[in-house]
């Protein structure tokens, strides 16, 4: 008798979480290309914002080259079947910025919030509903807290009109059952209320095991990032995620030969390097790191003379969630004057 | 002057403490509507008469406060400011509801002294919009950028539900009184445990050929006009020079009146609240005088 494959939902991130990568220097160009290759190969949605979310041009993150807003919008018209997303950190962003990004052609809105607060989405979600947005909720740095009580501010994300969380392994720090224990307790807890999610990081050479590990748990919705062009040692590298879910049984809808040859011949030629395993990604992983701290590590120690691992592994040591980045220059001016002493 | 709180959660508590240690201002009366809340309690044990029916219970006394500081949120006090008015009560506004004029009080207190309402921004605002002050008094800001970075257990409900006004009022705040040309308003909640005392970060674009040195001094004249009012309030470094930008890194630790010091947060808002009273309290009598003419014109 033959049996459905289980269906997961690839949302690519490459050009959102890749904006840290590429410090934030996307050209319409750059978007135009990466969007035309991924809609081809089947990629279902695509997220296109500032690294740290709308509203995110900034001093404390970077400035955008192009204006979020002009690239969510060549995104939307360039795309013939794949949906636009944007992310959003309230906090950060404000609702009009989500409603902005709704006129400019997105049509599912992510709200993160780090995995502790997720009431001060509440706003966000009702809005977005009310809005008619497909929703998704970002549950950060989900290492930090055990399956239980990232549960229960799923819940609270559920309740507020979120349609998926997503258990965000933002440090890349989470290593196979720990992933599937979290996702589990999300499924178990939401029920037929939301679905559940995974998004990885390569900070410790895992993200498309944990990936495999969340989709066997329960998880509906995967992100990874073409090429893992995105933030510390990468995201879960899409194209070899499309792979392994066909070897798995895992429909996708994507086109692995399709996928594969955008990440080489598209995607690449956009990014300023390859993201790396290296020791200051690796770090990160070890150390609970917020990813997108890694590129703010490196100006850092390079103005002020000091090691870049060291502000990384302080930065874990000071409990750092995503979004303080200003703190990092405070970790490389405290460890400049200790090595003056 | 008789004073009156409404709003009885972490902020509205925090500065009952403050208030009962002023030598010019009574706390009578404090309000709320939970009635299993903390503050009223305290209040309650402290003498102040307290009741959970919120503002509505307070303007139907026979008497009535002079001057009442409104720690709710934006919404209620949009709702009660013009009952005040009409009462003839002055009002403080710690929500981010910007009925009435903007305060920093290092920056122009001076200024609204007649205002029947007054708003005191946010939190975020008190701690660094003098220090955009401070540097746009010195060079041209074309745009000014604040990080907070505030504990999770100091941020109450009303802040986690209306995170969108903390970064808007902060952000317009920042151009109002600070005096860039463009705001912007970032905030973190961190939930490390031990809290983290409240961290503020102030970005401002300079001109790239701007002596530092007056800036730096500056910026250190208004950390110890702050520090006149909020004792726990401190420069974490030098200001930051980088091409076209400089940085400022504070700490604002609280006096511990109603949470402990982490709470810098409270502590500057509430700070501020008492010093804009005092300064009313203290104001030669004709001033009053004009305000009620005001309100009732």
């Amino acid at each position: 008798m033959h049996q459905k494959n289980p269906t997961l939902r690839l949302t690519d991130t490459s050009l959102r979480d890749g904006s840290h990568h590429k410090r934030h220097q996307f050209t319409v160009e750059d978007v135009r290309s990466i969007v035309a290759a991924l809609d081809d190969a089947g990629v279902p949605v695509i997220e296109v914002t500032h690294g740290d979310g709308l509203g995110g041009s900034s001093f404390n993150y970077g400035f955008s080259l192009t204006p979020e807003q002009e690239l969510i919008k060549v995104a939307a018209e360039t795309a013939q079947q794949a949906r636009i997303a944007v992310l959003m950190l309230p906090g950060v962003g404000v609702k009009d910025d989500i409603l902005i990004s709704q006129d400019n052609g997105a049509s599912i809105v992510r709200i993160a919030t780090h995995c502790t607060e997720a009431d001060v989405s509440v706003q966000h979600f009702q809005l977005a509903r009310e809005r008619g947005l497909e929703t998704v909720g970002f549950l950060m740095m989900a290492h930090s807290q055990p399956p239980e009580a990232l549960a229960r501010q799923a819940r609270i994300m559920a309740d507020a009109g979120c349609q998926c969380v997503y258990v965000v392994d933002s440090a890349g720090a989470l290593v196979l059952e720990q992933v599937s224990d979290r996702v589990s307790a999300l499924v178990a807890e939401l029920g037929d209320d939301a679905q559940v999610g995974f998004h990885g990081h390569e900070n410790l050479g895992l993200s498309v095991a944990n990936s495999v590990a969340a989709a066997r748990a329960g998880a509906k919705q995967i992100d990874g990032s073409v090429r893992g062009f995105g933030a510390g040692a990468g995201n879960t590298p899409l194209e070899a995620f499309v792979g392994v879910c066909d070897k798995l049984g895992f429909e996708t809808g994507v086109d692995f030969f399709k996928i594969v040859d955008a990440a080489e011949d598209v995607v690449r030629p956009v990014m300023p390097e390859e993201c790396l395993l290296d020791r200051m990604a690796l770090m990160m992983g070890y150390a609970g790191v917020y990813s997108s701290f890694l590129k703010h590590a490196y100006t850092q120690a390079q103005r002020y003379g000091v090691s870049g691992a060291q502000i990384l592994v302080r930065a874990g040591e000071r409990k750092l969630v995503g979004g303080q980045e200003d703190q990092l220059i405070d970790i490389a001016l405290e460890l400049s004057r200790e090595k003056v002493r | 002057m008789k004073a009156a709180i409404v709003g009885s959660g972490n902020i509205g508590t925090d500065l009952l403490y403050k208030l009962l240690r002023s030598p010019v201002l009574q706390p009578r009366w404090m309000v709320g509507i939970d009635p299993a809340s903390e503050g009223l309690r305290r209040a309650a044990s402290l003498g102040l008469e307290v009741s959970v029916d919120g503002a509505e219970w307070l303007l139907r006394q026979d008497e009535l406060p002079d001057i009442v500081f409104e720690a709710t949120s934006a919404a209620v006090h949009r709702a009660n400011a013009p009952r005040y008015a009409e009462a003839g009560i002055r009002a403080i506004d710690l929500t981010p509801a910007a009925v009435g004029p903007y305060v920093v009080p290092p920056v122009n207190l001076g200024e609204h002294q007649d205002a029947p309402n007054i708003n005191l921004i946010t939190c975020g605002g008190q701690a660094t919009i003098p220090m955009v002050h401070a540097v746009s008094r010195v060079v041209p800001v074309s745009y000014a950028e604040i990080v907070a970075s505030v504990a999770s257990v100091s941020a109450g409900p009303g802040t986690r539900a209306n995170i969108d006004e903390f970064t808007r009022t902060t952000s317009k705040g920042i151009e109002a009184i600070g005096g860039a040309q463009r705001g912007k308003a970032i905030i973190v909640l961190n939930p490390a445990d031990p809290p983290m005392i409240m961290r503020d970060t102030i970005f401002c674009a300079i001109p790239e050929d701007a002596d530092p040195d007056p800036i730096t001094d500056s910026i250190a004249r208004m950390e110890s006009d702050i520090r006149s009012y909020v004792p726990g309030f401190r420069l974490l470094s030098e200001p930051q020079f980088d091409a076209g930008r400089v940085s400022i890194f504070v700490e604002i630790e609280g006096a511990g009146d109603f949470l402990p010091p982490y709470a810098g947060n409270l502590d500057i808002m509430t700070a501020a609240a008492t010093k804009v009273g005092e300064e009313i309290a203290r104001a030669p009598k004709e001033s009053n005088t004009a305000v009620d003419r005001h309100v009732t014109a």
